[in-house]
């Protein structure tokens, strides 16, 4: 897609890269999905969700899962989240099988389900009291995650006096306080504007960095997908599977200008041929009336 | 603008009762004239008027003389004004019956026991069936059919269980209200955002945590809210419930003054109910931003009302010489002191402000 332009083979990367793929690879499996569907019942028929689903997270691994709106994406992370549940197959977390929602898997959401009605504190604190924490040692621990996020002075304001990008701050705050297992991130930067939205994801690199947790973000951003993962689960529509499981051909720590490293091309555009197959797009040529008539050509 | 509000159906009432060539379809007699049945101060159809008028004229005797009038269901503002007044400090016309504030403070108690009590068990019955679909299935049918019935319907069976005393006339608030509320309620706990159940659920919380922590603090604004409204229904079964058994209240009063034919005291009576609800109404709205700091424009935010009350007295207390100084104003004036005035500390844009230079301190062990 990139035209006249040199790209290497993302399937191989240089040295330093594959040496740390086989070091990820040596570390424990903290979650593995084996032959995960989902099967919606309708009106009409049945409707298969997601088809046939495998693959398994390391231990602080960064995995980002993306494809087109419709691929199943949030079906498979409310059903990892144990908010929705599997036709068929097993969700493993450490070895053990889980059934519904639970602490030991964090999750942020879109729309950052801060409860409104507390501090910001106080919906940090949220999690460690349903544990059973005294109150004393949540707050305590409360106040520690949000000076990790930087949010310690705002504390006591409410949700609605914080703007977007530090709403899903104290989200990622609140899921992390519990020290879940694995993070799952359904589109967290989705609703932000692109500036805020490449803060957030400076942050979000830099928290994961301090903190030992494995994370699992679904995107629909190419370039957000690469710059945050180390594996990129790509989802192919109807019924949902995955196409392919890509090892990002990067080092870290990874900086704005990785965006434009070679490696970084090469991934993006294997990705996106994944994604938006060239067969499909021709289907979609538009024929606009000739409303004006210009002399010159825009192109 | 809510002063406005008022404003309009006032003047109205006022160019029918003071305009007389607006409506006026009746005489008052001044002058009895020849007439041998019109009396001054007797209210009479215009055409009867004119009828009786003519036949004193061929009869060569005297006529009569009159202003228009309107009907006597209909007296002017500063009647009903002075009855607002007068109505406390007349006594009954009848010895034994309630003085007016004895038969308000009566109706208010009435309503108190009688809200508290469909409050008290409607809301946790509500709550249920919002957050339980099977609780919802196996009780709102029946509440849907008994919702259809007229609670005063039920006036009959209450005095004959509970005899003629209050106990029927709370029990017909209670029939009224409750079986409303918990449909109202449930409703209002089904329309709390799902997301902040799961997100609940994540982070760990079981069922009777959602409920107490999640559910309960999350739909308590709106059920404020409904609360204001169901309070206002209370007092439309107010008016029937205090008919059956030994009326009494408020709704007696007007009873009884209606059979008086003193319409001004009527309209009092009517207006009185009027002012009290919307009394209450205004201080549970002005209560709501002080229960609820957490709602989105609560801090900082003055009804209209109080900010033209907050203008008179700061006005009042102003200096003389201030005053007059300050008379010319331009609508830029205004605006300025309006915003010294009502605005304590917006934080939200200050710290969205903030937020942009902010640097976060994470520390990468």
């Amino acid at each position: 897609m990139y035209g006249s332009l040199e790209l290497p083979n993302y399937l191989d990367p240089p040295l330093a890269v594959r040496e740390r793929f086989d070091r990820i690879g040596q570390r424990p499996t903290v979650m593995e999905v084996q032959n995960l569907g989902r099967v919606f019942e309708t009106r009409t028929g049945d409707v298969t969700a997601l088809n046939d689903i495998n693959f398994e997270v390391r231990r602080r691994e960064f995995i980002c899962v993306i494809g087109q709106s419709g691929c199943g994406k949030s079906t498979l992370i409310r059903i990892l989240a144990g908010l929705d549940y599997p036709t068929s197959g097993q969700i493993l977390l450490d070895g053990k099988e889980v059934h519904g929602p639970g602490p030991d898997r964090g999750m942020v959401f879109q729309g950052y389900t801060l409860f409104p009605w507390l501090t910001v504190k106080r919906n940090v604190m949220f999690g460690l009291l349903a544990k059973g924490e005294s109150s004393h040692k949540a707050e305590i621990d409360a106040r520690m995650w949000l000076n990790m996020v930087g949010l310690s002075q705002f504390a006591d304001a409410y949700p609605h006096q914080l703007s977007g990008g530090m709403k899903q701050r104290v989200a990622i705050a609140r899921a992390l306080a519990n020290q879940p297992r694995i993070l799952l991130m359904d589109e967290p930067f989705g609703a932000l504007d692109a500036q805020t939205r490449c803060q957030m994801q400076n942050y979000l690199l830099q928290i994961w960095s301090a903190v030992d947790v494995t994370v699992l973000f679904i995107t629909h951003d190419l370039d957000e997908a690469i710059y945050l993962a180390d594996r990129i689960i790509v989802l192919g529509a109807r019924p949902g599977h995955i196409r392919e499981i890509i090892n990002v051909p990067l080092l870290r720590p990874r900086t704005r200008e990785t965006l434009l490293d070679p490696y970084f091309l090469a991934t993006k555009s294997r990705v996106e041929a994944l994604i938006h197959p060239p067969e499909e797009e021709k289907a979609e040529e538009l024929h606009f009336p000739r409303l004006v008539h210009v002399n010159d050509s825009i192109m | 603008m809510k002063a406005a509000a008022f404003l309009l159906p006032l003047a109205v009432w006022c160019l029918v009762s003071y305009c007389p060539y607006v409506w006026h379809p009746m005489v008052k007699v001044t002058e009895q004239g020849g007439s041998a049945f019109l009396r001054p101060g007797t209210l009479i159809e215009k055409p009867a008027f004119a009828e009786e008028n003519g036949r004193l004229q061929t009869a060569g005797k005297p006529v009569a003389k009159g202003d228009p009038s309107n009907p006597i269901f209909l007296p002017a503002p500063h009647e009903v004004g002075k009855a607002l007044y007068t109505a406390f400090t007349t006594e009954p016309i009848r010895r034994g019956d309630p003085w007016l504030h004895e038969s308000l403070w009566h109706s208010i108690k009435i309503i108190f026991w009688g809200f508290l009590s469909a409050a008290v068990v409607g809301v946790p019955i509500g709550v249920l069936c919002g957050t339980f679909g099977f609780f919802a299935r196996i009780t709102e049918p029946f509440v849907d059919f008994i919702r259809y019935m007229p609670a005063p319907a039920f006036g009959a069976l209450a005095v004959a269980i509970m005899g003629i005393s209050d106990a029927p006339k709370i029990a017909i608030i209670f029939i009224g209200t409750f079986f409303q509320m918990v449909l109202v309620v449930a409703n209002t706990t089904r329309l709390l955002d799902a997301s902040l159940l799961e997100a609940a659920q994540v982070l760990g919380a079981k069922p009777r945590r959602l409920l107490s922590h999640v559910i309960v603090p999350g739909i308590l604004p709106n059920l404020y809210n409904d609360m204001r409204i169901l309070l206002g229904w209370a007092w439309t079964y107010l008016i029937v419930a205090e008919l059956i058994g030994a009326s009494s209240g408020i709704s007696y009063f007007i009873n009884q003054q209606g059979k008086y034919r003193h319409y001004d005291n009527v309209y009092a009576g009517i207006i009185l109910i009027g002012l009290i609800g919307l009394t209450t109404d205004q201080i549970l709205a002005f209560f709501a931003p002080k229960i609820f700091p957490w709602m989105p424009g609560a801090a900082g935010k003055r009804s209209s009302i109080t900010a033209f009350f907050a203008g008179i007295v700061a006005f009042i207390g102003s200096p003389r010489s201030e005053r007059i100084l300050s008379r010319p104003r331009t609508s830029a004036d205004l605006h300025e002191t309006r915003a010294q005035g009502t605005a304590p500390t917006r934080r939200p844009i200050d710290m969205a402000a903030q937020e942009k230079g902010s640097d976060v301190d994470v520390r990468i062990a």
